[in-house]
């Protein structure tokens, strides 16, 4: 059987794309391969990572530079095909700014990055990105941003919400909602969310860095399972 | 009486400033040609109490040079303008 | 003596504001064979300045231990460069930029970080980890806390932003550093050994390029006057002078460079740091014995009408000077061009051993390579030692002394004190994730990173006890090389070689001069009896401010190996029943000890001698009690000795259980707890395992007792003493830095 290729696109400043790669080359069955921001052809992959970082340094607004890069209007046009695209991080301030997703990351309501270990709770299973998860399944990812304060306005929270379109959501230790659960200061505790077509999936927190329980959790894996699943 | 007050921030004339650099390059990347000296700063704006407004304006300045600036790499203008406010 | 007027702006005023001694302009013009010009001038005064040139440290740093079967490339590269085998390398650096984070905390450590990073991957390497290592004044002051912040802002941005994990590091608040912060990044680069790169520039006709950011007025004068004056109260008049670091183009330019490594087209490549263009091609034609020739009115500006002296001067960050292959330039320009930075000819290699400076046709500069590198004086002088020693050495305490401190509420200050404190507020605010491999992040004893293809893990420190130094400066230099072998001992790797950073006040005054010797002298003997080489490393000289000199702190970032990762030695393995076993003798020792600091307010003392044999023979007890899988978990005892390793212990414990501690009999309670003696160590090993352990350090005569166990109450108790509930012992442990934090603050 041959592998399903999963593109990992670079800008200048991505940082986690070769994590996002190894990320992707560890899963049966997929092969990873890179697309260069100033390409205009996704090379007939069947998805797509937006990886984390600060493409052009974050200056501005994180993700409001990249999303002008030529290789996006492909990821739009593929996006707007159906096609599985997964933003972490700088790669969900990205499909923000391109309006695949709606909302907008603020800088984090302590005003300092924070990295850290970050429990998390899977709402919506329903996704090609989170079929691996059992419902309400907590795992652990790590965050590392400074901008990474969900926000909207209140009719559009009241929407991912009533669509079950609030994929993870912040919880503290206990799996809980207290306060020391939201790392950034999110609103409903919001950590990633998905459009409503639901293909297209943007996080804060980094499942690419949650791949082996040495560096503290595998837990990531399942999202690029049902990544590569839904690509196949 | 209140004094309306708009502080002007940017870094100072010769200081590299990467995020103009980035914004004036990223421009001309999608089409936009001949943008030339781009700076980016900040623009605060709030309201002051003032029982004498001749102080005022010294007050702003040393709340520029001690906070809302750093005069070792920022420049600030400010501009205060006294309205009574009800 | 005359001088005859080459350049009619050169005046005795204008040679004495340079820095430059009567005796020092007579050797330039000896060198010369004339008067130098203005520029000239300049030239010289940055690359004979401490800075640059290391004119007062360069021979006695000659005595450090530097050769190794691992080393493969030793100090005077951009960084030194360690043999890991499976062909890889590691290339790792530290340097200090004390004087700009004291003027502008965040740029100035935002550059700092830049700056190490740029001596890493100019080598070949993949940065794959960064450490510092802090000093600040007492958190009080609210100075001090906007230098704290903006320094961890910094170097978390910019670290963040080009993808490095800030693994470890250290902060030590201590007034000592109250007018003059310490901000030292260490980085720590891997490669194939094949792509090992240095600074040549070799092979006459070659091109010399600068690749990167353009050039404008940044930090010029910084590197002699920032780096060799002491701070007054007057440092607002050297802002203008401000780096500004560009974390977004560092990225560009790292991952252009070893792209451009990687092709081959590359025969030399150097970071513009110090002194920036001067520096870099006069050293680069050095090392190959060759002359160098630029037209700087080819190098690209961000400012107009610069002077060639600005230009030649300039610290503008982010810029590489690569030789290379003229008939290759379109393979160097294409790969430019993919990471969007500016490459641009700037000049050619020569024959002839001259670095040869032109503005168009115009020659501005010609002096011999060596005039500016091998030709820097150097000064060696013998001192005595201080006056201030005496009374610290003959200080012993009374008998009874201690009796009034409560060792439970001596622990809770300890805990407490932002130098022991959890420093989570710090390093939350840096990336430690980034590149997935970090298996041990910060907080514990050593980081520990995994590498990639192979079985091995790389175990990182960094550390420095500058009131040691202060109370001996021979042991405190020999005790920062113990310390940092003993974290990386308790995470379960092998040390094997170190990049240090030296800061020290005034070298020109005898006290200081006298640390500085005598701290080095330790250091020397602590390595060459650890087997650890000093590969690379940096001296910062005249840290002082009106309130005089900082601590003498040489600060140690040490490398080591694990051979299989998977006998690391984690934080936190250990479960109710285990028992707690003192690897090494019963403290004794309070002199310059952080009990006398933090609970008593004193600095005075001796700190403990450092018995290296013990040393040798208590790490490679706990290697071979590793080995034998016999250790649930470790911490080397440091700072506040036996009682703060036993709640660094348990706070790495699940949240329901304590620890017991039992002191042993007949000897003396205060010293037991808290002393500070070296080549010691806290494990613990299962109820069932401790037979075992117990022989097998018996065999290897090792001194150790067990001293208490893990309990399943969350209590930290003194067996006879008292206990104190775990969760408020942790909460003034992790919360005392937050809550200096709240505080309000000021840029004055």
């Amino acid at each position: 059987m041959s592998k399903v290729s999963i593109g990992v696109v670079r800008f200048p400043g991505t940082n986690c794309d070769q994590d996002v790669f190894d990320a992707v080359a560890d899963i049966e069955l997929a092969r990873p391969v890179w697309l260069w921001h100033k390409e205009t052809n996704l090379q007939d992959v069947k998805g797509v990572v937006l990886a984390g970082g600060f493409s052009y340094g974050d200056y501005l607004r994180a993700g409001a530079i990249a999303r002008f890069s030529p290789i996006m209007e492909e990821v739009i046009r593929f996006a707007s095909d159906g096609g599985p695209v997964l933003g972490i991080c700088n790669g969900f301030q990205i499909l923000t700014e391109a309006e695949l997703l709606p909302g907008a990351l603020m800088r984090n309501n302590r005003l300092t990055f924070v990295c850290r270990p970050q429990r998390l709770r899977v709402e919506a299973r329903d996704t090609p990105f989170t079929r691996r998860y059992a419902h309400r399944q907590i795992v652990s990812f790590p965050v590392a941003h400074a901008e990474g304060s969900f926000a909207a306005d209140a009719s559009v929270i009241e929407r991912l919400e009533d669509e079950g379109r609030v994929v993870f959501r912040y919880v503290d230790e206990r799996g809980g909602n207290g306060p020391d659960a939201n790392p950034n200061g999110s609103m409903n505790d919001i950590a990633g969310v998905i459009n409503k077509v639901g293909n297209v999936l943007g996080l804060m927190p980094h499942p690419d860095r949650a791949m082996h329980e040495m560096v503290g959790s595998a837990d990531g894996r399942g999202i690029f399972e049902g990544l590569v699943e839904t690509a196949a | 009486m209140t004094a309306q007050v708009e502080v002007h921030i940017q870094l100072k004339p010769g200081m590299l400033d990467p995020q103009g650099e980035t914004l004036e390059n990223a421009l001309a990347a999608i089409g936009y040609q001949g943008v030339r000296g781009m700076r980016v700063g900040k623009w605060i704006t709030f309201e002051i109490e003032a029982d004498n407004p001749d102080t005022v304006e010294a007050q702003v300045d040393e709340m520029c040079s001690r906070l809302l600036a750093n005069p070792i790499i920022e420049r600030y203008e400010y501009q205060v303008t006294r309205e009574a406010h009800t | 003596m005359t001088i005859t007027l080459r350049d009619p702006e050169v005046t005795a005023d204008v040679v004495a504001a340079h820095g430059i001694t009567t005796d020092e302009y007579e050797q330039i013009c000896t060198l010369l064979g004339r008067d130098p010009n203005l520029t000239e001038l300049g030239v010289f005064s940055l690359m004979w300045s401490e800075h640059c040139g290391y004119k007062h440290s360069r021979a006695r740093l000659a005595d450090l231990p530097s050769s190794g079967p691992r080393v493969l490339q030793g100090p005077g590269e951009n960084a030194g460069a360690i043999d890991i085998g499976d062909g890889l390398a590691i290339v790792f650096k530290m340097e200090s930029h004390n004087h700009p984070s004291a003027v502008e905390p965040y740029q100035g450590a935002a550059t700092g970080v830049g700056g190490i990073l740029r001596d890493v991957f100019t080598m070949g390497a993949r940065p794959i980890a960064l450490l510092n290592s802090l000093r600040f004044g007492e958190l009080d002051d609210p100075h001090v806390r906007y230098l704290f912040r903006h320094v961890v802002a910094g170097i978390g941005d910019y670290g963040n932003c080009v993808g490095v994990p800030t693994v470890g590091g250290e902060v030590v608040f201590d007034n000592a550093y109250r007018g003059n912060p310490l901000v030292n990044a260490m980085c720590v680069g891997l490669l194939a050994q094949d792509d090992l790169t240095r600074g040549f520039a070799s092979g006459p006709g070659n091109a010399v390029y600068v690749l990167g950011a353009s050039t404008g007025r940044d930090g010029i004068h910084g590197a002699s006057l920032l780096a060799s004056a002491e701070l007054g109260d007057d440092t607002a008049e050297s802002r203008p002078t401000v780096q500004v670091g560009d974390p977004f183009t560092e990225k560009l330019l790292l991952e252009a460079t070893l792209e451009l490594i990687g092709s081959g087209v590359v025969i030399g490549i150097q970071d513009m740091g110090a002194a920036g263009l001067t520096s870099s091609s006069s050293e680069m034609a050095t090392r190959a014995g060759t002359g160098i020739e630029l037209d700087i009115s080819l190098v690209p500006r961000r400012e107009p009408a610069m002077s060639a002296y600005e230009v030649l001067l300039s610290e503008s960050q982010e810029r590489m000077l690569v030789v290379a292959d003229p008939h290759r330039e379109s393979e160097l320009m294409t790969i430019a061009d993919k990471w969007d930075l500016p490459c641009t000819r700037i000049g050619s290699v020569t024959d002839d051993g001259v670095w040869r400076v032109f503005e168009g046709h115009d020659e501005v500069c010609a002096i011999p390579v060596e005039a500016l590198t091998e030709a820097v004086p150097k000064y060696v002088r013998e001192v005595e030692p201080p006056a201030y020693l005496a009374p610290l050495h003959a200080w012993s305490p009374d008998p009874g002394w201690l009796d009034d401190i409560d060792p439970l509420t001596a622990l809770t200050t300890l805990i407490a004190a932002p130098s022991l404190a959890n420093k989570r507020w710090v390093f939350e605010q840096y990336d430690h994730h980034v590149r997935t491999a970090t298996v041990i992040g910060p907080g514990a004893d050593a980081a520990l990173l995994a590498i990639k293809g192979t079985k091995r893990g790389l175990a990182l420190t960094i550390d420095g006890n500058g009131r040691y130094v202060y109370c001996d400066p021979y042991r405190g230099g020999a005790l920062a090389v113990a310390e940092a072998a003993r974290n990386l001992t308790a995470v379960g790797a092998t040390p094997l070689a170190i990049t240090d950073c030296l800061n020290f006040g005034n070298p020109e005054k005898d006290d200081i001069y006298y640390q500085f010797v005598e701290a080095l002298r330790g250091v020397g003997d602590a390595c060459r009896a650890l087997d650890t080489p000093v590969v690379s490393g940096n001296v910062s000289f005249y840290n002082q401010s009106s309130a005089g000199a900082v601590y003498p702190t040489p600060t140690i970032g040490m490398i080591g190996l694990l051979q299989d990762i998977e006998k690391r030695v984690p934080p936190g393995r250990a479960a109710a029943g285990d028992r707690l076993l003192l690897v090494g003798a019963d403290g004794a020792h309070l002199g310059g000890s952080s009990l006398l600091k933090e609970v008593l307010g004193q600095v005075t003392g001796r700190p403990p001698a450092v018995d290296f044999e013990a040393e040798r023979t208590s790490a490679k007890a706990i290697r071979a009690l590793n080995d034998a899988g016999l250790i649930g978990s470790c911490r080397d005892i440091g700072d506040g000795g036996l009682a703060v390793a036993a709640a660094e212990l348990m706070f790495g414990l699940g949240a329901d259980l304590g620890v017991e501690l039992e002191t042993s009999d007949d000897s003396d309670l205060h010293g037991v707890l808290f002393g500070e003696d070296s080549a010691r160590y806290l494990v613990t090993v299962t109820d069932q395992d401790l037979v075992k352990a117990t022989q097998l350090l018996a065999e290897l005569e090792v001194m150790h007792r067990t001293c208490g166990r893990v309990v399943a109450s969350a209590a930290y108790d003194i067996v006879g003493v008292g206990l104190v509930d775990r969760g408020t012992l942790e909460d003034l442990w992790r919360n005392a830095i937050p809550n200096a934090m709240q505080l309000s603050e000021s840029n004055r």
